[in-house]
């Protein structure tokens, strides 16, 4: 037994048993979760599930490395027609489809990515719209191809046999993406905590500073917009199978912004501040139009509500928690740390102008 | 002889039509801590720029133990053994002190690796944290570690920096006004670091506080207009009355205090 422990130690560690253990814990705090709601609530659980992936892959871009993409809707339009051309007419397994879509949206990334590379501020911010609103003209140009405005439509995953004949198809989906999500979050984290996510920082700090610590700071910009893009494409190929159905009009210029204003709301930069942020872009909108279409309000005012109190969401995450819903909370945990702690401060982080050591 | 650490000859740089550099030459010898001095707008910063690959010369030469420097870009320099600190800090506020310098390191682990949090990427990381923690103590400042760098004073931010060149373990270090916004006890601080810094490496330091490039310096070249008006040893420079002039005006009897006063 203690052989097995030193052999699990000297290959596993303890950054990756902790995220490992972590990302199980939730897995299976999920699934439970999972059985005990209804289809609908499986739905919404799956598509916070690909939407984490998504906004995980921007923050790591925006947030992380500096650069905005208004454009990652279109990475995702790249993963889901991935997907929706390789089931069409075959039965592929779900794991190809999904790897297949994510280096598909990759390799689009990997192109653009050399151009963003040299662009800053309003000018990627521009580039990477046009992206978004292009993109998805291929497919009304192309309609032999990708369907045109009907779109192309995707059978859904089927559950293994062992899980009974009348399993749910939408908690199976849900459970697909929940552990492409939390595998994603791991290596993601696993990134964030090392050199690289070090380097990512550095370079959108300080690009010069960057340059002279022996950074090749284009070359940074290019890998973080390629995992980026990797992430979408992955979301994208989920969504398609959560949609059932790849059409241009649900890769509008509307859901890249969304993502964005995701990652703002739930908190630049970090991992939880996208899943929180994937949490707000799912059940805002369903229980706004859920309340909507109880009040039975005319039709002119109820279709528009919605996107009403989305609007005003972001007004008020914006005045209350100006550094996202995740940076609220640690600001929270450390308020009530300190509380805790009373007087016993010892007044850390306070440090003397000619004696930092304090000696 | 060995070959000079830095060898900057005949070096012309311009900007339109503004002269930056107007054939410029200087070296620094292994172990030398070599001081560059002159009024705003002399060149100096511009030189380093040069050095570094961020502008481009008309004209001259710039070589590094021999080698050729001329159209290395910036981020290659770490690997060859130059480090450099710049004039406005440049340091990443989102990163702990003790990240800042960890970025500094040459070695850094490969992406796969680090992806996967493979065991040797552990190691490797461990390993850097020792050694950057080693240099924050040199310097002193090992007990801010953890903090951001915007929440300390502005001395203990270009320690920072320091550390954070430091941690390349250098060959050849340019330090670009290092003593600008210092108190004279910091002031004092850096010179003695530097002096002892010169058993390990070339130091060349742009500067404004002619004392401590006084104290500090084998060697001098003093600039002015884009031109070198004199190079020496601190004793040759303080007698110079072209330098005296270009500090100090016309007239020069009083220049023994050089400009600090």
């Amino acid at each position: 037994m203690p052989a097995a422990v030193a052999r699990w130690r000297s290959l596993v560690t303890p950054m990756l048993s902790r995220h490992l253990g972590l990302a199980l814990g939730a897995f299976i705090l999920l699934l439970l979760l999972s059985s005990q709601i209804g289809a609908y609530d499986d739905y919404n659980l799956a598509a916070v599930a690909i939407f984490a992936i998504a906004t995980a892959g921007l923050n790591l871009l925006t947030g992380v490395n500096g650069q905005l993409s208004l454009g990652h809707g279109a990475l995702m339009a790249v993963g889901a027609y991935s997907t929706s051309l390789m089931l069409r007419g075959h039965d592929l397994p779900l794991i190809l489809v999904l790897l297949a879509s994510l280096a598909a949206a990759s390799l689009v990334g990997a192109v653009f990515g050399v151009a963003a590379a040299r662009l800053r501020g309003p000018y990627l911010a521009g580039a990477t719209l046009a992206l978004a609103v292009g993109l998805p003209q291929i497919a009304t140009r192309y309609s032999h191809v990708f369907g045109g405005e009907e779109g192309l439509t995707v059978p859904p995953p089927t559950a293994p046999g062992w899980l009974g004949a009348d399993f749910p198809p939408e908690r199976w989906l849900a459970w697909i993406a929940i552990a492409a999500a939390l595998v994603t979050m791991v290596l993601l984290d696993n990134l964030l905590q090392s050199s690289v996510g070090r380097t990512f920082k550095a370079v959108r700090d300080h690009e010069a500073a960057a340059a002279l610590a022996g950074i090749n700071v284009a070359r940074t910009q290019v890998i973080a917009f390629v995992i980026s893009s990797a992430c979408a494409g992955l979301a994208g190929s989920l969504f398609a199978y959560w949609a059932g159905l790849t059409a241009p009009a649900g890769f509008g210029v509307a859901l890249s912004l969304q993502l964005v204003s995701a990652i703002v709301i739930g908190g630049l930069g970090s991992l939880s501040g996208a899943v929180w942020g994937s949490i707000v872009l799912v059940y805002v909108p369903a229980l706004t139009s859920g309340m909507a279409s109880s009040l039975k309000l005319p039709s002119a005012v109820g279709n528009n509500l919605p996107l009403l109190i989305y609007g005003a969401v972001l007004v008020v995450a914006m005045l209350v928690v100006p550094d996202g819903i995740d940076g609220g909370l640690r600001r929270l945990f450390a308020l009530a740390r300190a509380r805790l702690a009373g007087a016993t401060t010892n007044h850390k982080g306070v440090v003397d102008w000619d004696d930092p050591a304090g000696s | 002889m060995e070959q000079p650490t830095l060898d900057v000859a005949d070096l012309t740089v311009r900007f339109g039509g503004v002269l930056a550099l107007d054939h410029v030459s200087l070296r620094a010898e292994a172990n030398e801590i070599h001081g560059i001095i002159g009024p705003n707008g002399a060149g100096k910063t511009t030189l380093f720029n040069a050095v570094c690959g961020f502008v481009r010369p008309e004209r001259g030469t710039i070589r590094y133990r021999g080698e050729a420097l001329l159209g290395t870009a910036p981020h290659q320099l770490a690997q060859l053994g130059i480090a450099r600190t710049l004039q406005g800090l440049g340091l990443w506020p989102g990163l702990t002190v003790l990240e800042n310098v960890l970025v500094g390191s040459r070695v850094r682990p490969n992406f796969v690796a680090s992806l996967l949090a493979m065991p040797r990427a552990d190691r490797l990381e461990r390993r850097l944290r020792d050694q950057a923690i080693q240099v924050l103590e040199e310097l002193g400042i090992a007990s801010v570690a953890g903090t951001l760098p915007g929440a300390l004073p502005y001395g203990v931010q270009k320690r920072v920096i320091i550390a954070r060149a430091l941690m390349a373990a250098p060959d050849l270090l340019l330090l670009d006004e290092p003593a600008s916004g210092l108190s004279a006890g910091d002031i004092e601080r850096l010179a003695e670091l530097v002096g002892r810094l010169r058993q390990r490496m070339s130091v060349v330091v742009v500067e404004h506080h002619v004392d401590l490039v006084m104290a500090i310096s084998q060697r001098i070249t003093v600039l002015n207009f884009g031109a070198v008006i004199a190079s020496g040893t601190p004793a040759e420079i303080r007698g110079n009355r072209q330098v005296s002039a270009a500090y100090l005006g016309e007239d020069v009897t009083t220049a023994e205090g050089g400009a600090s006063a």
